[in-house]
């Protein structure tokens, strides 16, 4: 016992002192194509390159960390990471609890996918990733709102007939229906909805200096266009640019 | 790597199997199962500890730490494990920067501000300079802290117990041969007690193994993160597109975990084997019954 205590004491008290400043970037890493874990168990996406470009033009070093979903904003606020890139949009309730910088992407635009086109969204079974805009969306529709921990599992619950239809990014829903074979649709009339302000950064209310250091980066990648080639990049050439 | 995996798109197959199976991602699924082993190896005997120290301290004389055993034993046992598991390490964390943020940093600035909770650089904990298995074992530490102290106050009853269980004559016994209370524990109560305590501990340990996929709630990537990770569809962004294979993944981890308790379960019936041996219980006496 009392050589754990020690233990316990001296890995609490010796990690150093006064080294220089890391951001710790943290991400989902499982939301293809914002972030995702690929095939060698690294981290990759658009936001994974873009938040390295953006470092790399705010002068700062960063690492990439991976949290759940679920608890991504209260592990910012207690500190375990500086900031949040996970394709998480600007809404007012999020902003109670943190800071956004500049938006990276126009307000993406969100989608009803089902097995039918004419899936019942207003009455039926709706999926969408917990603490997400579009399960608040959804809530505030007549449709059943079903929650899941992950994206992926959102569309697995429609696949499996659990779930009438899904409702998410439509960047995210679209790479699963064009491979589909025609299984999964849109729902008609549904399939471009506006939701949000675009996708932000998300800081501590406290750490106002490094929200501005990226709002200068990202305002300097979307002044040379080098925002709208990523974009591009990862999402197609239909994809909304600034 | 395979060098022949080099581009997956044009395999098929067992070669494509082969090269899925060896894929990065695939070689630290496996060495998760090596996290779940070592969370097992390290939290048995801490929590073991624990236990022990609040069984003794439930019988000692001393009145405030008699309470202090009581209240641990009966306090963690009545409240939800997964509290616990999500409470424990948030405190610990916070606590152990607080501690370090009064050493570390200028004395003036607020560590709580508003909803956030900061401290300076140099009382992280980790450091955010440090490698990432820093913080990834960081993070297993306190995992280990969490399961230790709930499966703790659960081997303390059953401790507890069993030192009740050990017959008060030899006690006495031992006493009027004129041994102190603390040599009576060590050479009488202590050596005996395990015949009855093994059950109730052998439990535990069933409870524990099953138990390990709540590391997926701490926040360490352990079988089950990685099984749902794996399975889940996976469109052309990856190298290895495939439908949905959650249920093959979830059905090697139920194999995984039905061996690891039938295994645990075999040494536990050997154990149990030795431990009976002379004692006047009654697999003791049966024992004693096949031998004449």
């Amino acid at each position: 016992m009392k050589k754990l205590m020690l233990a316990a004491a001296v890995l609490a008290l010796s990690a150093g002192i006064g080294a220089a400043q890391t951001v710790r970037m943290a991400t989902e890493g499982a939301y293809p194509p914002y972030n995702f874990v690929n095939d060698q168990g690294k981290i990759d996406g658009f936001e994974i390159e873009l938040g390295n470009e953006l470092c790399k033009r705010a002068s700062l070093e960063c690492t990439w960390v991976k949290n759940d979903w679920d608890s991504i904003i209260p592990n910012l606020v207690s500190s375990n990471y500086d900031t949040i890139m996970a394709g998480m949009n600007i809404s007012d309730e999020r902003k109670k609890a943190i800071d956004f910088t500049d938006p990276y992407t126009p307000p993406p635009p969100s989608a009803y996918m089902a097995l039918t086109p004419d899936a019942d969204i207003e009455g039926g079974i709706v999926a969408a990733q917990t603490n997400t805009i579009q399960a608040s969306h959804v809530a505030e529709t007549g449709a059943t709102l079903l929650e899941f921990a992950t994206g992926e599992e959102t569309i697995a619950a429609v696949r499996n007939g659990e779930a009438d239809a899904v409702f998410a990014d439509k960047d995210f829903l679209a790479p699963a229906l064009a491979e589909s074979n025609g299984e999964l649709v849109w729902v008609e009339g549904h399939d471009t909805v506006e939701l949000g302000e675009g996708i932000g950064m998300g800081v501590r209310k406290s750490d106002g200096e490094l929200k501005e250091k990226f709002n200068t980066a990202i305002q300097s990648m979307k002044d040379d266009g080098t925002l709208n080639a990523l974009l591009k990049k990862w999402f197609g050439e239909g994809a909304v640019q600034f | 790597m395979l060098s022949t995996c080099a581009d997956p798109k044009t395999l098929e197959g067992l070669a494509w199997l082969m090269c899925y199976l060896t894929s990065g991602k695939h070689l630290l699924f496996y060495l998760s199962f090596g996290t779940v082993i070592l969370l097992l190896a390290v939290t048995a005997p801490v929590a073991l500890l624990f236990g022990f120290g609040g069984a003794l301290a439930s019988r000692s004389r001393i009145t405030p730490l008699r309470w202090i055993g009581r209240i641990y034993t009966s306090m963690v046992r009545g409240v939800p494990d997964i509290i616990f598991f999500l409470f424990v390490p948030i405190a610990l964390d916070q606590g152990f920067e607080y501690l370090r943020a009064k050493v570390y940093c200028d004395p003036g600035a607020p560590i709580r501000q508003g909803n956030d909770f900061v401290v300076c650089a140099a009382a992280k904990l980790p450091l955010s300079t440090a490698d990432q298995w820093v913080h990834q074992a960081y993070g297993l530490f306190l995992a280990v802290i969490a399961f230790a102290i709930v499966f703790g106050a659960f081997a303390s009853n059953v401790l507890y117990g069993a030192m009740n269980a050990v017959p008060k004559a030899q006690l006495e016994t031992a006493e009027a041969y004129g041994m102190s209370p603390r040599q009576v524990s060590r050479r009488i109560l202590i050596p005996q007690m395990w015949t009855y305590a093994l059950p109730g501990l052998a439990n535990l340990w069933m409870i524990l193994i099953k138990a390990t996929p709540l590391l997926f709630v701490l926040g360490v990537e352990d079988i089950v993160y990685w099984a749902r990770e794996l399975g889940g569809a996976k469109t052309a962004a990856y190298a290895f597109p495939h439908p949905d294979w959650r249920i093959y993944y979830f059905l090697g981890i139920l194999v995984f975990y039905l061996l690891m308790t039938w295994g645990s379960e075999r040494i536990f019936d050997r154990i149990r084997f030795r431990l009976s041996a002379g004692q006047a219980t009654m697999a003791g006496e049966a024992m004693r019954k096949t031998a004449i």
